[in-house]
């Protein structure tokens, strides 16, 4: 997406000398997007009809291995209250260790964990997929090993990761530079492809550069230098020049966000982290970026000691959070547009340890949110007598999952993004 | 000046094709700049005027033959070799058995051993990674940091799948023993490198059941490059070839009861080849220097995309590529001659590859440490840094390592990239941002050799900052600056702080 003189030829050959002449001053991926919107004919369309450019996925990654087990509780099942005398959750309305599962499957035993209100009450409007039982073929234990496979998309969890190459596949092959946007302090795996690299940043406040706190009128000089671009004489191709406009996408995408971000939301939300990283994500959202995929991280659910109080409190924050911005995508008349998805790196397992907590296990549910939705409980749910080394066996591949959002959401091909077929439940509806 | 003597013809002679002609032939400051920011990571206004005053070959002598310099002894007990006692054999089968029989208790003390112990590998690995930034900075020999730094990227192995920062530091010693040495050697030690072994999986591969991942990478990303001179019968034989190539503990192992030992085909010859075999059979082969030419050559003289070149220009580089080629062969892979011919060529000091290299992140941070003098402040967020700009030491992001050159850029990077500059010359972090509280002082004044004129001022900043003359508008900007009403009213060292963190702001400040 860098090659700007192959770009400019392209763009040169379609559409003639029109827009090839502002090349050289217009940022990066204004030209892009331009050139995304092209027809086969030549001509600007807005929006290609039947294609839907504006179908957004927002991936929430919880990180060190989400109890399953407490969070889609199995109230139902003696073996599940066997296995974890001190930290099991009692069934809807006979709290048991303090607590007592909302109803989610009543006909199978299955309840939500009792702090996800949140997701009580977009279940009962038809807004939660619930997928049971989610992993993958030899289960890895290791956070970053496991972490990686999902991310990657494949077993050996190396390479690029399976949102980069939708990416990378996006717009004909030259996604623009926006596709991608993370809330966070690095881009993970999951969103790096060959061709493309999201967009970055922790806070959008510190999306900028910093010098300028020294004094205005540094500020006034910085923003002319970058906002020139590619300066008159230097050499298109150059790296100078490739400098020069990357340095006024920089600046131009900063600008946006920033702006976007500075918008009172719509609705109240909660104050963790990852309720603000959502919080940012609508923000942008609302102010019609086009970007596809958003990527938000939560962390902590590695409790491997006294994991009650700890895991209710991250199951507050994770519920909460989600409701606040599925009110927010609502109030802004975006709510048909948006499909939130909740991935961990592992389960825990079926019996609790000798320190009241769980360790490193294997399959674990998935969350899928919005209108979009198949909603309730989907796949089946692992059986807690036919385990694995004391483990849950996995019921739907999590590859699977990706092709259902892949293909049937974002409608993208997902042949050569997962490299195969996988078998899953309908989770979005067509 | 009087002692910079012409490129000598000779030297010329790699430059053949190329256009030449054009250069002067001079080693004046700017090319002493240029000769100090490829070769090394940069310096100071005093370096270059001491290499230029050397000139052109003592200069390329200096830096080349580093042996000369001191060097910061590695002390065995810098890292702790036994941070990560793998469970041995019979505390993994209980690990096993417990998880069968559902001992909860004694899965988690096993399993609570394991975590404790990668948790202290990953606190050792952070240290690894500011001990080398530190090297970087201070090293006397900063070829040697360079290009073990090469290597890192160029045999890539990530921390988080070997999950042993020794064997790390291992490998980044065996890089740095290597790094100007024979190129053959090197690979003959990396197929018996424990971190290269577990990362490609050849401890898994034995006789009956080769594992390819090793073999395929030897050919493809190592020895020869992608789809170059081989087939995917020679990878195959190559597995068979490594089998029994493994290590134990923290050395390698060649366990010849799982080594295939049969016949095998290797680049249409016949023999019972063994790993070293299949290596040297690779090495052999003319790819082999024209792979790592060009990636030397993008490495230290310019990494613009061929599309983006002029079409004199890209058949310059590939006469060069090809006399590079021709030069590792004749010098049979000793990579030093080949790198001091390199410095010495007019191609190197050619208009057209001034100023026409992306710094790479860590190159970035020790070049603005080392040519103003800053402070290096925390090193810890140094290595944070880089990985905010896409190089993690010790994890590249696969076994390709960096693309390097434009990869390096983007919108999220190019401001880290400005801020980590703004945090060395003021020592405010992003998050704790209070530019009145500079605990490390840093005193720029120095710098300006007593300028104090606006116009000399910007010529003295620019040209110590970047590696080619800028645009006039740039200049004309920053001579605005330095004359504006609110700059004139603040201290000498503010203004000047404030001037240095403008020009690292210029997206001309990435190229090397």
């Amino acid at each position: 997406m860098n090659d700007i003189n192959a770009y400019s030829r392209r763009v040169f050959i379609r559409q003639g000398a029109l827009l090839a002449s502002f090349a050289a001053t217009m940022p990066h991926f204004i030209q892009q997007s331009a050139f995304g919107m092209l027809a086969p004919d030549g001509s600007v369309l807005g929006s290609r009809p039947g294609v839907p450019d504006e179908r957004i996925l927002v991936v929430v990654q919880l990180s060190g291995g989400n109890d399953g087990l407490n969070t889609v509780i199995p109230y139902g099942q003696a073996e599940y209250h066997n296995a974890r005398p001190v930290i099991s959750i009692g069934e809807p309305g006979k709290p048991k260790n303090g607590g007592a599962a909302l109803e989610l499957d009543q006909a199978n035993g299955i309840g939500l964990h009792p702090n996800l209100t949140g997701f009580k009450e977009l279940h009962d409007s038809g807004k939660l997929c619930v997928v049971a039982g989610v992993g993958y073929p030899n289960p890895n234990r290791s956070h970053f090993a496991s972490m990686d496979i999902w991310q990657s998309g494949r077993p050996e969890g190396k390479g690029t990761g399976w949102i980069g190459r939708y990416v990378d596949a996006s717009c004909n092959g030259n996604p623009a530079a926006d596709m991608a946007v993370v809330v966070g302090r690095t881009a993970p795996l999951a969103m790096t492809g060959t061709k493309s690299t999201p967009i970055a940043f922790e806070s959008a406040d510190l999306f900028r550069w910093l010098g300028a706190d020294k004094n205005g009128a540094m500020d006034k000089e910085y923003q002319a230098m970058v906002r020139a671009g590619s300066l008159p004489g230097v050499e298109p191709g150059s790296q100078e020049s490739f400098l020069m406009r990357t340095a006024l996408d920089a600046q131009l995408t900063s600008d946006r966000i920033r702006a976007a971000v500075s918008k009172k939301p719509l609705v109240a939300y909660p104050g963790s982290t990852l309720a603000k990283q959502l919080q940012t994500v609508a923000a942008m959202i609302r102010d019609g970026m086009k970007t596809r995929v958003y990527y938000v991280s939560m962390g902590g659910f590695d409790t491997h000691a006294n994991q009650s109080g700890g895991h209710a409190n991250l199951m507050r924050q994770l519920g909460d959070a989600i409701l606040a911005f599925q009110k927010d995508l609502a109030a802004q008349g975006n709510e048909g547009r948006v499909m939130t998805m909740c991935f961990s790196e592992f389960g825990r397992r079926v019996r609790q340890n000798a320190s009241n907590g769980t360790d490193h296990g294997t399959a674990g549910p998935m969350f899928l949110i919005g209108a979009g939705v198949q909603p309730g409980l989907q796949g089946k749910y692992p059986s807690l007598t036919d385990l694995d080394g004391g483990d849950l066996k996995f019921t739907t591949d999590f590859r699977g999952v990706y092709q259902e959002i892949l293909g049937k959401w974002m409608k993208a091909e997902t042949q050569s993004v997962l490299g195969g077929e996988y078998a899953a439940p309908g989770l979005v509806r067509g | 000046m009087q002692n910079s003597p012409a490129i000598p013809a000779d030297l010329r002679a790699l430059g053949v094709g190329t256009p030449t002609a054009r250069v002067t032939p001079l080693f004046d400051t700017a090319a002493a700049r240029h000769l100090l920011n490829r070769a090394a990571f940069g310096g100071t206004q005093a370096q270059v005027d001491a290499l230029v005053a050397m000139g052109l070959d003592h200069a390329v002598d200096l830096l080349v033959n580093f042996e000369t310099q001191p060097s910061k002894t590695v002390n065995s007990d810098d890292f702790d070799r036994n941070l990560m006692p793998p469970l041995s054999r019979e505390e993994r089968d209980k690990l096993n058995a417990a998880r069968r029989a559902r001992e909860e208790a004694e899965v988690e003390r096993l399993e609570r051993k394991e975590n404790q112990a990668k948790a202290n590998d990953r606190r050792q690995l952070v240290d690894l990674k500011k001990w080398w930034i530190a090297r970087m900075i201070e090293s006397a020999r900063p070829l040697e940091e360079k290009m073990t730094l090469f290597w890192h990227g160029h045999f890539a192995t990530g921390a988080r799948t070997i999950e042993d920062s020794w064997h790390m530091f291992q490998q980044n010693q065996l890089f740095r023993t290597y790094a100007t040495g024979n190129f053959g050697t090197l690979v003959l030690n990396v197929i018996r490198d424990p971190a290269m072994i577990k990362y490609l999986d050849n401890d898994k591969s034995r006789k009956g059941r080769p594992n390819e991942n090793l073999a395929r990478e030897l050919l493809e990303l190592f020895i020869l490059g992608e789809g170059s001179g081989y087939t995917e019968e020679d990878i195959k034989a190559g597995a068979r070839a490594l089998t029994g190539y493994t290590f134990e503990d923290d050395e390698f192992e060649y366990r010849d009861g799982n080594h295939d030992a049969g016949p095998k085909i290797i680049f249409g010859k016949e023999g019972n080849w063994t790993g070293d075999e299949f290596a040297r059979l690779a090495l052999a082969k003319t790819e082999c220097s024209e792979f790592i030419a060009s990636k030397l050559y993008r490495y230290f003289v310019n990494d613009t995309p061929a599309a983006d070149l002029p079409a004199e220009q890209r058949d310059a580089r590939e006469a060069f590529i090809r006399a590079l080629a021709t030069e590792l062969r004749t010098q049979q892979y000793e990579i030093k001659p080949v790198l001091a011919k390199l410095f010495r060529s007019a191609h190197f000091y050619h208009a057209c590859n001034r100023a026409a290299t992306i710094k790479s992140p860590a190159q970035l941070i020790v070049q603005t440490v080392r040519q103003y003098g800053t402070p290096p402040r925390q090193l810890s967020a140094l290595a944070g840094a880089c990985d905010l700009m896409g190089q993690d030491l010790f994890q590249p992001p696969n076994v390709k390592g960096w693309d390097g050159g434009r990869a390096w850029i983007n919108t999220s990077t190019l401001f880290v990239r400005q801020n980590v500059a703004v945090y060395l010359l003021t020592g405010k972090r992003p998050d704790v941002y209070d530019w009145e509280n500079d605990e490390t002082r840093f005193d720029p004044i120095p710098l300006l050799s007593g300028a104090t004129t606006p116009d000399v001022v910007a010529d003295r900043l620019i040209s110590m900052s970047l590696a080619a003359p800028p645009h006039p508008e740039r200049r004309a900007a920053l001579v605005s600056f330095l004359t504006s009403q609110a700059h004139m009213e603040a201290s000498e060292h503010s203004r000047t702080i404030a001037a240095l963190a403008l020009v690292t702001a210029l997206p001309e400040y990435q190229l090397a």
